[in-house]
Protein backbone atom coordinates (compact mmCIF):
# COMPACT_ATOMS: atom_id res chain seq x y z
CA UNK A 1 0.00 0.00 0.00
CA UNK A 2 2.67 2.46 1.04
CA UNK A 3 4.94 1.47 -1.77
CA UNK A 4 2.15 1.74 -4.34
CA UNK A 5 1.49 5.33 -3.27
CA UNK A 6 5.12 6.31 -3.16
CA UNK A 7 5.63 6.03 -6.91
CA UNK A 8 2.77 8.28 -8.06
CA UNK A 9 3.59 10.69 -5.25
CA UNK A 10 7.15 10.80 -6.43
CA UNK A 11 6.02 11.53 -9.98
CA UNK A 12 3.65 14.25 -8.76
CA UNK A 13 6.47 15.77 -6.76
CA UNK A 14 8.74 15.71 -9.81
CA UNK A 15 6.12 17.37 -12.01
CA UNK A 16 5.45 19.94 -9.31
CA UNK A 17 9.07 20.74 -8.85
CA UNK A 18 9.69 21.24 -12.56
CA UNK A 19 6.56 23.28 -13.22
CA UNK A 20 6.36 25.34 -10.04
CA UNK A 21 10.10 25.81 -9.75
CA UNK A 22 10.80 26.70 -13.32
CA UNK A 23 13.68 29.18 -13.54
CA UNK A 24 17.35 28.70 -12.70
CA UNK A 25 16.94 30.69 -9.47
CA UNK A 26 14.20 28.34 -8.26
CA UNK A 27 16.30 25.35 -9.27
CA UNK A 28 19.19 26.72 -7.24
CA UNK A 29 16.94 27.23 -4.21
CA UNK A 30 15.59 23.70 -4.60
CA UNK A 31 19.15 22.41 -4.68
CA UNK A 32 19.98 24.40 -1.55
CA UNK A 33 16.87 22.97 0.14
CA UNK A 34 17.99 19.42 -0.61
CA UNK A 35 21.45 20.16 0.75
CA UNK A 36 19.98 21.92 3.81
CA UNK A 37 17.94 18.84 4.63
CA UNK A 38 21.17 16.85 4.72
CA UNK A 39 22.94 19.55 6.72
CA UNK A 40 20.16 19.78 9.35
CA UNK A 41 17.57 17.01 9.51
CA UNK A 42 15.16 19.43 11.22
CA UNK A 43 15.26 21.81 8.23
CA UNK A 44 11.78 23.11 7.48
CA UNK A 45 12.21 25.55 4.64
CA UNK A 46 13.91 28.87 4.00
CA UNK A 47 12.80 32.06 5.65
CA UNK A 48 12.89 35.58 4.21
CA UNK A 49 12.79 36.95 7.77
CA UNK A 50 15.97 35.07 8.70
CA UNK A 51 17.49 36.20 5.42
CA UNK A 52 16.77 39.80 6.32
CA UNK A 53 18.44 39.32 9.70
CA UNK A 54 21.50 37.82 8.04
CA UNK A 55 21.63 40.74 5.63
CA UNK A 56 21.55 43.44 8.31
CA UNK A 57 23.20 41.74 11.28
CA UNK A 58 26.65 42.91 12.38
CA UNK A 59 29.24 40.17 12.78
CA UNK A 60 32.60 40.38 14.49
CA UNK A 61 34.29 37.35 12.91
CA UNK A 62 35.12 38.94 9.57
CA UNK A 63 36.98 42.05 8.49
CA UNK A 64 36.45 45.19 10.56
CA UNK A 65 35.53 47.29 7.47
CA UNK A 66 32.80 44.90 6.47
CA UNK A 67 30.84 43.87 9.58
CA UNK A 68 27.62 43.28 7.58
CA UNK A 69 26.38 42.54 4.08
CA UNK A 70 24.96 46.07 4.15
CA UNK A 71 28.51 47.50 4.10
CA UNK A 72 28.51 46.95 0.34
CA UNK A 73 24.94 46.02 -0.60
CA UNK A 74 23.28 48.73 1.47
CA UNK A 75 20.54 48.59 4.08
CA UNK A 76 17.83 48.64 1.42
CA UNK A 77 18.18 45.72 -1.02
CA UNK A 78 16.26 47.67 -3.67
CA UNK A 79 18.88 50.40 -3.72
CA UNK A 80 22.28 50.28 -5.42
CA UNK A 81 25.27 49.29 -3.32
CA UNK A 82 28.92 50.29 -3.43
CA UNK A 83 32.15 48.47 -2.65
CA UNK A 84 34.77 50.01 -0.40
CA UNK A 85 36.86 50.62 -3.51
CA UNK A 86 34.12 52.78 -4.98
CA UNK A 87 32.49 50.46 -7.49
CA UNK A 88 28.70 50.64 -7.73
CA UNK A 89 26.79 47.39 -7.24
CA UNK A 90 23.38 46.84 -8.81
CA UNK A 91 20.55 46.30 -6.33
CA UNK A 92 20.43 42.78 -4.89
CA UNK A 93 16.60 42.68 -4.79
CA UNK A 94 15.25 40.47 -7.55
CA UNK A 95 12.42 42.92 -8.34
CA UNK A 96 15.00 45.56 -9.27
CA UNK A 97 17.65 43.31 -10.86
CA UNK A 98 15.76 40.30 -12.26
CA UNK A 99 18.88 38.45 -13.46
CA UNK A 100 20.10 38.00 -9.88
CA UNK A 101 20.85 34.47 -8.61
CA UNK A 102 20.31 32.82 -11.99
CA UNK A 103 23.95 31.78 -12.46
CA UNK A 104 24.81 29.25 -9.74
CA UNK A 105 28.57 29.57 -10.28
CA UNK A 106 28.39 33.34 -9.79
CA UNK A 107 26.21 32.97 -6.70
CA UNK A 108 28.58 30.44 -5.12
CA UNK A 109 31.63 32.51 -5.99
CA UNK A 110 30.28 35.58 -4.19
CA UNK A 111 28.87 33.73 -1.18
CA UNK A 112 32.30 32.22 -0.73
CA UNK A 113 34.07 35.59 -0.88
CA UNK A 114 31.52 37.72 0.94
CA UNK A 115 30.65 35.35 3.77
CA UNK A 116 34.32 34.98 4.60
CA UNK A 117 34.75 38.76 4.60
CA UNK A 118 31.69 39.47 6.72
CA UNK A 119 31.27 36.43 8.97
CA UNK A 120 34.83 35.15 8.88
CA UNK A 121 33.56 31.74 7.77
CA UNK A 122 31.59 30.10 4.99
CA UNK A 123 27.82 30.58 5.03
CA UNK A 124 25.71 27.50 5.71
CA UNK A 125 23.34 26.27 3.01
CA UNK A 126 20.49 27.42 5.24
CA UNK A 127 21.91 30.94 5.37
CA UNK A 128 22.38 31.07 1.59
CA UNK A 129 18.84 29.89 0.96
CA UNK A 130 17.39 32.30 3.51
CA UNK A 131 19.29 35.25 2.03
CA UNK A 132 18.21 34.53 -1.55
CA UNK A 133 14.64 33.91 -0.38
CA UNK A 134 14.67 37.32 1.25
CA UNK A 135 16.08 38.99 -1.87
CA UNK A 136 13.55 37.20 -4.09
CA UNK A 137 10.77 38.63 -1.90
CA UNK A 138 12.12 42.17 -2.30
CA UNK B 1 28.37 85.75 17.96
CA UNK B 2 28.88 82.04 17.89
CA UNK B 3 30.20 80.84 14.55
CA UNK B 4 29.89 77.09 14.03
CA UNK B 5 33.43 76.60 12.71
CA UNK B 6 33.31 72.84 12.43
CA UNK B 7 30.23 72.51 10.19
CA UNK B 8 31.46 75.51 8.25
CA UNK B 9 34.83 73.92 7.62
CA UNK B 10 33.22 70.62 6.67
CA UNK B 11 30.90 72.40 4.28
CA UNK B 12 33.85 74.16 2.68
CA UNK B 13 35.70 70.88 2.32
CA UNK B 14 32.66 69.32 0.64
CA UNK B 15 32.35 72.32 -1.67
CA UNK B 16 36.01 72.31 -2.53
CA UNK B 17 35.78 68.61 -3.21
CA UNK B 18 32.89 68.85 -5.63
CA UNK B 19 34.64 71.73 -7.36
CA UNK B 20 37.73 69.58 -7.81
CA UNK B 21 35.74 66.68 -9.15
CA UNK B 22 33.88 68.96 -11.53
CA UNK B 23 37.04 70.58 -12.75
CA UNK B 24 38.52 67.15 -13.31
CA UNK B 25 35.47 65.91 -15.17
CA UNK B 26 35.54 68.93 -17.48
CA UNK B 27 39.23 69.21 -18.18
CA UNK B 28 40.08 67.77 -21.56
CA UNK B 29 43.19 65.61 -21.42
CA UNK B 30 45.45 63.44 -23.44
CA UNK B 31 46.60 60.83 -20.96
CA UNK B 32 44.98 57.72 -22.34
CA UNK B 33 45.19 54.14 -21.10
CA UNK B 34 42.93 51.90 -23.20
CA UNK B 35 40.25 50.37 -20.94
CA UNK B 36 39.62 46.64 -20.62
CA UNK B 37 37.40 45.47 -23.48
CA UNK B 38 37.37 41.72 -22.84
CA UNK B 39 33.99 40.97 -21.19
CA UNK B 40 35.42 38.20 -19.00
CA UNK B 41 38.12 40.47 -17.58
CA UNK B 42 35.61 43.28 -17.14
CA UNK B 43 33.32 40.98 -15.18
CA UNK B 44 35.93 39.26 -13.01
CA UNK B 45 38.30 42.18 -12.44
CA UNK B 46 35.78 44.98 -12.55
CA UNK B 47 33.22 44.13 -9.89
CA UNK B 48 35.10 45.21 -6.73
CA UNK B 49 36.87 48.18 -8.30
CA UNK B 50 37.10 49.51 -11.84
CA UNK B 51 38.87 47.09 -14.17
CA UNK B 52 42.34 48.65 -14.18
CA UNK B 53 43.94 49.21 -17.58
CA UNK B 54 46.43 46.43 -18.37
CA UNK B 55 48.87 49.03 -19.75
CA UNK B 56 49.34 50.44 -16.24
CA UNK B 57 51.50 47.55 -15.00
CA UNK B 58 54.19 45.41 -16.63
CA UNK B 59 53.50 41.81 -17.61
CA UNK B 60 55.53 40.48 -14.67
CA UNK B 61 53.16 42.30 -12.28
CA UNK B 62 50.05 40.77 -13.79
CA UNK B 63 51.59 37.30 -13.74
CA UNK B 64 52.48 37.63 -10.08
CA UNK B 65 49.06 39.04 -9.16
CA UNK B 66 47.17 36.35 -11.07
CA UNK B 67 49.24 33.71 -9.29
CA UNK B 68 47.89 34.72 -5.90
CA UNK B 69 44.26 35.77 -6.24
CA UNK B 70 43.33 34.03 -3.04
CA UNK B 71 45.06 36.76 -1.11
CA UNK B 72 44.43 39.76 -3.33
CA UNK B 73 45.19 42.80 -1.18
CA UNK B 74 43.44 41.03 1.68
CA UNK B 75 40.45 39.99 -0.45
CA UNK B 76 39.67 36.60 -1.90
CA UNK B 77 39.46 37.15 -5.66
CA UNK B 78 40.15 33.53 -6.58
CA UNK B 79 38.91 32.09 -9.86
CA UNK B 80 38.91 28.68 -11.45
CA UNK B 81 42.16 27.85 -13.24
CA UNK B 82 40.71 28.14 -16.73
CA UNK B 83 39.22 31.61 -16.19
CA UNK B 84 42.39 32.80 -14.47
CA UNK B 85 44.52 31.61 -17.39
CA UNK B 86 42.37 33.47 -19.92
CA UNK B 87 42.49 36.67 -17.88
CA UNK B 88 46.26 36.39 -17.36
CA UNK B 89 46.77 36.03 -21.07
CA UNK B 90 44.74 39.20 -21.78
CA UNK B 91 46.54 41.25 -19.14
CA UNK B 92 49.99 40.03 -20.14
CA UNK B 93 49.32 40.67 -23.85
CA UNK B 94 48.24 44.27 -23.20
CA UNK B 95 50.66 45.09 -20.38
CA UNK B 96 52.78 48.22 -20.00
CA UNK B 97 55.86 46.54 -21.47
CA UNK B 98 54.08 44.49 -24.16
CA UNK B 99 51.01 45.44 -26.24
CA UNK B 100 50.24 48.55 -24.18
CA UNK B 101 53.76 49.94 -24.40
CA UNK B 102 53.03 53.08 -26.37
CA UNK B 103 50.55 54.25 -23.74
CA UNK B 104 52.60 53.51 -20.68
CA UNK B 105 56.27 54.31 -21.13
CA UNK B 106 56.30 57.16 -18.62
CA UNK B 107 54.37 55.24 -16.01
CA UNK B 108 57.10 52.60 -15.76
CA UNK B 109 59.85 55.14 -15.21
CA UNK B 110 62.03 54.24 -12.23
CA UNK B 111 60.91 50.64 -12.01
CA UNK B 112 63.50 47.91 -11.88
CA UNK B 113 62.93 45.25 -14.56
CA UNK B 114 61.05 42.27 -13.18
CA UNK B 115 60.37 43.90 -9.81
CA UNK B 116 56.70 43.13 -10.56
CA UNK B 117 55.09 45.99 -8.60
CA UNK B 118 51.58 45.07 -7.45
CA UNK B 119 50.08 48.52 -7.12
CA UNK B 120 49.63 51.15 -9.79
CA UNK B 121 49.27 53.59 -6.90
CA UNK B 122 52.82 52.83 -5.73
CA UNK B 123 54.55 53.37 -9.06
CA UNK B 124 56.97 56.32 -8.66
CA UNK B 125 55.43 58.09 -11.64
CA UNK B 126 51.89 57.68 -10.24
CA UNK B 127 53.02 58.95 -6.86
CA UNK B 128 54.65 62.03 -8.40
CA UNK B 129 51.55 62.79 -10.53
CA UNK B 130 49.49 62.75 -7.33
CA UNK B 131 51.86 64.53 -4.96
CA UNK B 132 49.70 67.66 -5.02
CA UNK B 133 46.56 65.84 -3.94
CA UNK B 134 45.99 66.89 -0.31
CA UNK B 135 45.60 64.31 2.45
CA UNK B 136 41.99 65.23 3.23
CA UNK B 137 41.03 64.50 -0.34
CA UNK B 138 42.28 60.90 -0.12
CA UNK B 139 40.26 60.46 3.06
CA UNK B 140 37.08 61.98 1.69
CA UNK B 141 34.16 59.57 1.99
CA UNK B 142 33.68 59.55 -1.77
CA UNK B 143 37.31 58.58 -2.34
CA UNK B 144 38.42 56.46 0.64
CA UNK B 145 41.23 54.76 -1.26
CA UNK B 146 43.79 55.72 -3.88
CA UNK B 147 42.56 52.79 -5.95
CA UNK B 148 39.22 54.55 -6.44
CA UNK B 149 40.36 56.29 -9.63
CA UNK B 150 36.82 57.08 -10.83
CA UNK B 151 36.15 59.27 -7.80
CA UNK B 152 38.48 61.89 -9.31
CA UNK B 153 38.89 60.78 -12.92
CA UNK B 154 35.31 60.67 -14.10
CA UNK B 155 36.34 59.14 -17.41
CA UNK B 156 38.76 56.57 -16.03
CA UNK B 157 36.61 53.66 -17.14
CA UNK B 158 36.85 54.96 -20.68
CA UNK B 159 40.61 55.26 -20.31
CA UNK B 160 41.02 59.01 -19.80
CA UNK B 161 42.99 60.48 -16.88
CA UNK B 162 43.01 64.11 -17.83
CA UNK B 163 44.40 67.02 -15.90
C1 LIG C 1 33.12 44.05 0.31
C2 LIG C 1 31.86 44.30 -0.37
C3 LIG C 1 30.76 43.24 -0.22
C4 LIG C 1 30.21 42.76 0.95
C5 LIG C 1 30.55 43.13 2.38
C6 LIG C 1 29.19 41.81 0.55
N1 LIG C 1 29.14 41.73 -0.82
FE1 LIG C 1 27.97 40.47 -1.89
N2 LIG C 1 28.79 41.19 -3.64
C7 LIG C 1 29.76 42.16 -3.71
C8 LIG C 1 30.13 42.37 -5.10
C9 LIG C 1 31.16 43.37 -5.62
C10 LIG C 1 29.34 41.48 -5.87
C11 LIG C 1 29.39 41.26 -7.38
C12 LIG C 1 28.78 42.39 -8.15
C13 LIG C 1 27.37 42.16 -8.56
O1 LIG C 1 26.89 41.01 -8.52
O2 LIG C 1 26.72 43.14 -8.94
C14 LIG C 1 28.51 40.74 -4.90
C15 LIG C 1 27.60 39.75 -5.26
C16 LIG C 1 26.92 38.96 -4.37
C17 LIG C 1 26.11 37.82 -4.73
C18 LIG C 1 25.89 37.29 -6.15
C19 LIG C 1 24.75 38.02 -6.80
C20 LIG C 1 24.29 37.41 -8.11
O3 LIG C 1 23.76 38.18 -8.93
O4 LIG C 1 24.46 36.22 -8.33
C21 LIG C 1 25.62 37.28 -3.57
C22 LIG C 1 24.76 36.04 -3.44
C23 LIG C 1 26.12 38.10 -2.48
N3 LIG C 1 26.90 39.11 -3.00
C24 LIG C 1 25.83 37.89 -1.14
C25 LIG C 1 26.36 38.62 -0.09
C26 LIG C 1 26.07 38.34 1.31
C27 LIG C 1 25.16 37.24 1.83
C28 LIG C 1 26.79 39.24 2.05
C29 LIG C 1 26.90 39.33 3.57
C30 LIG C 1 27.23 38.11 4.25
C31 LIG C 1 27.54 40.08 1.10
N4 LIG C 1 27.22 39.67 -0.19
C32 LIG C 1 28.41 41.09 1.44
C33 LIG C 1 30.32 42.84 -2.67
C34 LIG C 1 30.07 42.60 -1.32
C1 LIG D 1 36.70 40.48 -4.36
C2 LIG D 1 37.03 41.80 -4.78
C3 LIG D 1 38.11 41.97 -5.85
C4 LIG D 1 38.19 41.36 -7.08
C5 LIG D 1 37.23 40.34 -7.67
C6 LIG D 1 39.38 41.88 -7.71
N1 LIG D 1 39.99 42.80 -6.91
FE1 LIG D 1 41.65 43.89 -7.36
N2 LIG D 1 41.58 44.74 -5.52
C7 LIG D 1 40.64 44.48 -4.54
C8 LIG D 1 40.97 45.25 -3.35
C9 LIG D 1 40.18 45.23 -2.05
C10 LIG D 1 42.12 45.99 -3.65
C11 LIG D 1 42.87 46.98 -2.74
C12 LIG D 1 42.21 48.31 -2.93
C13 LIG D 1 42.73 49.39 -2.04
O1 LIG D 1 43.93 49.50 -1.83
O2 LIG D 1 41.91 50.18 -1.56
C14 LIG D 1 42.47 45.66 -5.02
C15 LIG D 1 43.55 46.22 -5.71
C16 LIG D 1 43.92 45.91 -7.01
C17 LIG D 1 45.04 46.52 -7.71
C18 LIG D 1 45.99 47.58 -7.16
C19 LIG D 1 45.36 48.95 -7.17
C20 LIG D 1 46.37 50.01 -6.76
O3 LIG D 1 46.37 50.41 -5.58
O4 LIG D 1 47.16 50.41 -7.62
C21 LIG D 1 45.09 45.94 -8.95
C22 LIG D 1 46.08 46.27 -10.05
C23 LIG D 1 44.01 44.97 -9.01
N3 LIG D 1 43.30 45.00 -7.82
C24 LIG D 1 43.75 44.15 -10.09
C25 LIG D 1 42.74 43.19 -10.12
C26 LIG D 1 42.59 42.22 -11.19
C27 LIG D 1 43.48 42.08 -12.40
C28 LIG D 1 41.48 41.48 -10.88
C29 LIG D 1 40.88 40.32 -11.67
C30 LIG D 1 41.67 39.13 -11.75
C31 LIG D 1 40.96 41.97 -9.61
N4 LIG D 1 41.76 43.00 -9.19
C32 LIG D 1 39.82 41.48 -8.98
C33 LIG D 1 39.55 43.65 -4.66
C34 LIG D 1 39.25 42.86 -5.74
C1 LIG E 1 41.73 62.00 -4.94
C2 LIG E 1 41.64 62.17 -6.35
C3 LIG E 1 42.41 61.22 -7.26
C4 LIG E 1 42.35 59.84 -7.27
C5 LIG E 1 41.55 58.92 -6.36
C6 LIG E 1 43.19 59.40 -8.36
N1 LIG E 1 43.74 60.50 -9.00
FE1 LIG E 1 44.91 60.46 -10.65
N2 LIG E 1 45.13 62.46 -10.55
C7 LIG E 1 44.52 63.30 -9.62
C8 LIG E 1 44.99 64.65 -9.84
C9 LIG E 1 44.58 65.87 -9.03
C10 LIG E 1 45.90 64.60 -10.94
C11 LIG E 1 46.63 65.74 -11.59
C12 LIG E 1 47.91 66.07 -10.92
C13 LIG E 1 48.54 67.32 -11.45
O1 LIG E 1 48.15 67.75 -12.52
O2 LIG E 1 49.39 67.84 -10.77
C14 LIG E 1 45.96 63.20 -11.36
C15 LIG E 1 46.73 62.77 -12.43
C16 LIG E 1 46.72 61.46 -12.90
C17 LIG E 1 47.42 61.01 -14.07
C18 LIG E 1 48.27 61.86 -15.00
C19 LIG E 1 47.38 62.55 -15.99
C20 LIG E 1 48.12 63.46 -16.93
O3 LIG E 1 47.43 64.19 -17.65
O4 LIG E 1 49.34 63.45 -16.94
C21 LIG E 1 47.17 59.69 -14.22
C22 LIG E 1 47.64 58.77 -15.34
C23 LIG E 1 46.32 59.30 -13.11
N3 LIG E 1 46.07 60.40 -12.34
C24 LIG E 1 45.88 58.02 -12.89
C25 LIG E 1 45.15 57.63 -11.78
C26 LIG E 1 44.79 56.26 -11.51
C27 LIG E 1 45.13 55.07 -12.38
C28 LIG E 1 44.09 56.26 -10.33
C29 LIG E 1 43.53 55.07 -9.59
C30 LIG E 1 44.43 53.95 -9.38
C31 LIG E 1 44.02 57.66 -9.87
N4 LIG E 1 44.68 58.44 -10.76
C32 LIG E 1 43.38 58.07 -8.73
C33 LIG E 1 43.63 62.90 -8.66
C34 LIG E 1 43.30 61.61 -8.33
Amino acid sequence: MHRKLAVPLGIVAMILSTSLFAGPREDLLAQYATAARTETPTFSGFSAARGKTLHTQKFSGGKPDTPACTACHGENPRGAGRTLTGKDIEAVAVSVTPKRYTDPAKVEKWFKRNCREVLGRACTVQEKGDWITYMASQ
Amino acid sequence: MNIPYRPLALGLVALAFSAIVLQRAQAGGDDYFPPVVDPLVKEECGSCHMAFAPSMLPASSWKRMMGNLKDHFGDDASLDADTAARITSYLVTNAADTGGKRYSSKLLRGIAPNSAPQRITELPKWVSEHRKVPAWEWKHKDVRTKANCVACHADAERGFYED
